[in-house]
């Protein structure tokens, strides 16, 4: 009888699946569970439920364009993620700065450092099971955002940062505001801590939990505030500086017993860190230019861009029937289909519905195309002979420059030919750049290291042996956004 | 109080990265065919045939310590290098702060190539991904699957000559989630 009531029941591991959505795996992560009554004998995590194929879109794009993709990698702290690409770029490039510039990306970095430390707080204590630090971080993260939205205008995908400097220098409120936060957020960090620190189911649901040790956490790639935890001292701000971290003065918290709970305690040493960093900055911050002046690599100022916009809508423009040979460039680019011919033949524009666009002076590469200032509305005859006169000398320079820009935005500034790779710390880790350029205006090939993509790896490392429970724990203890995870 | 602040000073002597490659060669004369630098950074292009040799004396070597595997990927020069493929590893030594960059080639008609994974376990799913976009095989790897695509997805999404528009045909699982979808709309909760 008894055998035959253990042949029933026998004892066998149980195959959980958690997520894809599951509100703990902070996003579209799926990890398949081998439990043994509570107990993990192994975790798969599944990701690519966020692929979009970032790599192979950032080849096909230029320098300038590759840059909003970045905002959508880690889209928690986006002008990290913005800055990383741009000193890869910069560094391709062969181009420096200007200081202010470099102060003001010091800054908005560590800002974006603050905000992501407060919502991986928020949620990390929402998962265990400690709601109100939810709230108090939110507080502040939106007095963050808020900064954020009146630089540039967004709250999330900023995108900032440019090649070779900033979008445009901050305003005075803006540094007002920020240093009034510096001085009321120290004493805000007291109140997160005072809910959570000593917290005996706080305690218990982190100390011994996912302990990894130094050389094992350097052997998974770890980096960051994960791999600090364990007591390495690892940060790119202070091995390899950029930007302004080599004129400021802070340091790097690290932890000994290299669980969950000194994880948590670095993250809240860096908030503090942070906040004294972006203190120096505004205390130093140096005036003059915001943007590096090398024509060849950066956009010129917007006021200098467009000369001839506004002028252009007082022109006709006229195609010189002698030097057209008929390519048809010009009828292809009209946006209003305003140039009518065939093929090897001059083309003509029809003056009513031409809309003063200019398209068709950019494309021309015979210079087939003459403008006549304030020719607008005057008939065939009239513009044919006012074409003939030679033009005042700023309106050629005007056009010159307009074609210059267009080309220039059409085929992206010419990187040396080489390749790079270059590390920034954002909140999560190492931020990793490697570009391959074979002298044309796009990237051979863009490769982005991402630190959640590395520490989803570790994540059966950290689980196995532990219960059920933990897994939320080992989550939020890695703070992985799985946008950047899947690219 | 578990943490501490520290001041991270360097106390190491650095070695230039060209004195590294110096030394790579000496160890390995047949394996390397070429190193170059651009902007400081040196890369080192050897032959995949002795990689993991390679990268244990990079990873072991007391004077190098390559401890910290920053990244691993693949690149494909279709049309402009011979090999056709290389796996790039960029390393660097948290102790020293060192780095370099070691390309391994892989030939197109046999692209498989010895995992590091035994080295480095971070490597794991560097190499998953490498296989996933790229279809270079990984000799011994604990687990070569796809990672970021789904398993039955075909080719190899970051090779030169794979459209960026995506292939004419559909994934078959696409098909199916419409599906899926469509009869789930039409799904009478009341009844």
């Amino acid at each position: 009888m008894e055998q035959q009531v253990e042949k029933i029941l026998e004892t066998r591991e149980l195959n959980v699946n958690m997520g894809p959505q599951h509100p703990a795996t902070h996003g579209v992560l799926r990890l398949v569970l081998d439990i043994d009554g509570e107990t993990i004998v192994k975790v798969t995590p599944y990701v690519g439920y966020l692929h979009r194929g970032i790599e192979k879109l950032g080849e096909s794009l230029t320098y300038f364009q590759g840059l909003p993709l970045t905002d959508r990698l880690d889209y928690v702290s986006a002008m990290s993620n913005n800055i990383g690409y741009v000193v890869a770029v910069e560094k391709l490039f062969g181009i420096e700065p200007p200081e202010r510039a470099k102060f003001i990306r010091t800054i908005v970095g560590e800002m974006s450092r603050i905000s992501n430390h407060l919502l991986w707080l928020a949620t990390h204590a929402l998962d265990i099971g400690a709601m109100t630090v939810f709230l108090y971080c939110f507080r502040e993260r939106e007095w963050i955002l808020d900064l954020f939205e009146m630089i540039c205008g967004a709250r999330l995908t900023v995108t900032y940062p440019r090649v070779g400097g900033v979008r445009n220098d901050v305003p005075q409120e803006f540094l007002d505001s920020l240093y009034k936060f510096t001085e009321e957020f120290p004493t805000r960090i007291p109140e997160y801590e005072t809910l959570i620190d000593k917290n005996r189911i706080w305690l218990k649901r982190t100390v011994g939990i996912g302990v990894i040790s130094a050389e094992e956490a350097i052997n998974w790639g770890l980096t960051g505030p994960t791999l600090r935890g364990s007591g390495v001292q690892y940060d790119i701000r202070k091995h390899t500086p950029y930007d302004a971290y080599d004129k400021v003065d802070f340091e790097v918290p690290i932890g000994t017993n290299c669980d969950t709970y000194d994880r948590y305690r670095c993250r809240m040493h860096e908030l503090r860190q942070s906040n004294k960093i972006i203190k120096q900055c505004l205390e130093k911050l140096p005036p003059g230019p915001v943007m590096a002046d090398t024509p060849k690599f950066t956009l010129p100022p917007k006021d200098k861009m467009m000369p001839i916009t506004h002028p252009t809508k007082e022109h006709a423009y006229y195609i010189d029937e002698k030097v057209c040979k008929g390519c048809g460039m010009c009828l292809r680019a009209c946006p209003a289909k305003a140039i009518a011919g065939e093929k090897k033949k001059p083309h003509k524009i029809d003056q009513t519905i031409c809309s003063q666009c200019a398209n068709c002076l950019v494309v021309c590469k015979f210079k087939g195309l003459k403008i006549v200032p304030g020719g607008k509305g005057l008939s065939e005859d009239k513009l044919k002979e006012l074409a003939a006169f030679p033009l005042p000398e700023e309106i050629t320079k005007a056009a010159e420059h307009l074609v210059e820009h267009f080309t220039f935005i059409k085929r992206g500034p010419r990187a040396p030919e080489g390749e790079i790779y270059v590390a920034t710390e954002v909140p999560k880790g190492e931020l990793g750049f490697y570009f391959v350029s074979d002298g044309s205006g796009k990237p051979y090939r863009m490769r982005i290291r991402a630190p959640s993509f590395i520490h989803a790896g570790a994540l059966p490392r950290l689980c196995v042996g532990h219960l059920v429970a933990d897994v939320i724990a080992n989550i939020g203890t890695i703070d992985i956004v799985l946008g950047e995870c899947d690219r | 109080m578990a943490v501490i602040e520290v001041r991270m000073q360097p106390t190491y002597k650095r070695m230039e990265p060209l004195e590294i490659a110096e030394k790579i060669k000496e160890s390995f004369p047949m394996d390397v065919v070429e190193v170059t630098s651009f902007r400081d950074q040196v890369s080192i292009i050897v032959k995949k045939d002795n990689i993991v040799d390679i990268c244990r004396y990079l990873h072991d070597d007391p004077n190098l310590s390559f401890d910290h595997l920053q990244d691993l990927c693949g690149a494909d020069y279709l049309g402009k290098k011979e090999p056709r493929f290389e796996v790039v590893y960029n390393l660097y030594s948290i102790k020293y702060r060192n780095s370099i960059r070691v390309k391994a080639q892989v030939p197109e008609d046999d692209p498989r190539i010895r995992t590091v994974t035994s080295i480095w376990a971070g490597a794991n799913w560097h190499e998953r991904e490498c296989f996933d976009m790229f279809g270079i095989k990984f000799k011994g790897h604990p687990d070569l699957r796809r990672i970021l695509l789904p398993e039955d997805w075909e080719g190899y999404p970051l090779r030169k000559d794979y459209p960026l528009e995506g292939p004419e045909k559909e994934w078959s699982g696409f098909a199916d989630a419409i599906e899926t979808a469509k009869k789930y709309r039409e799904f009478d909760w009341e009844g």
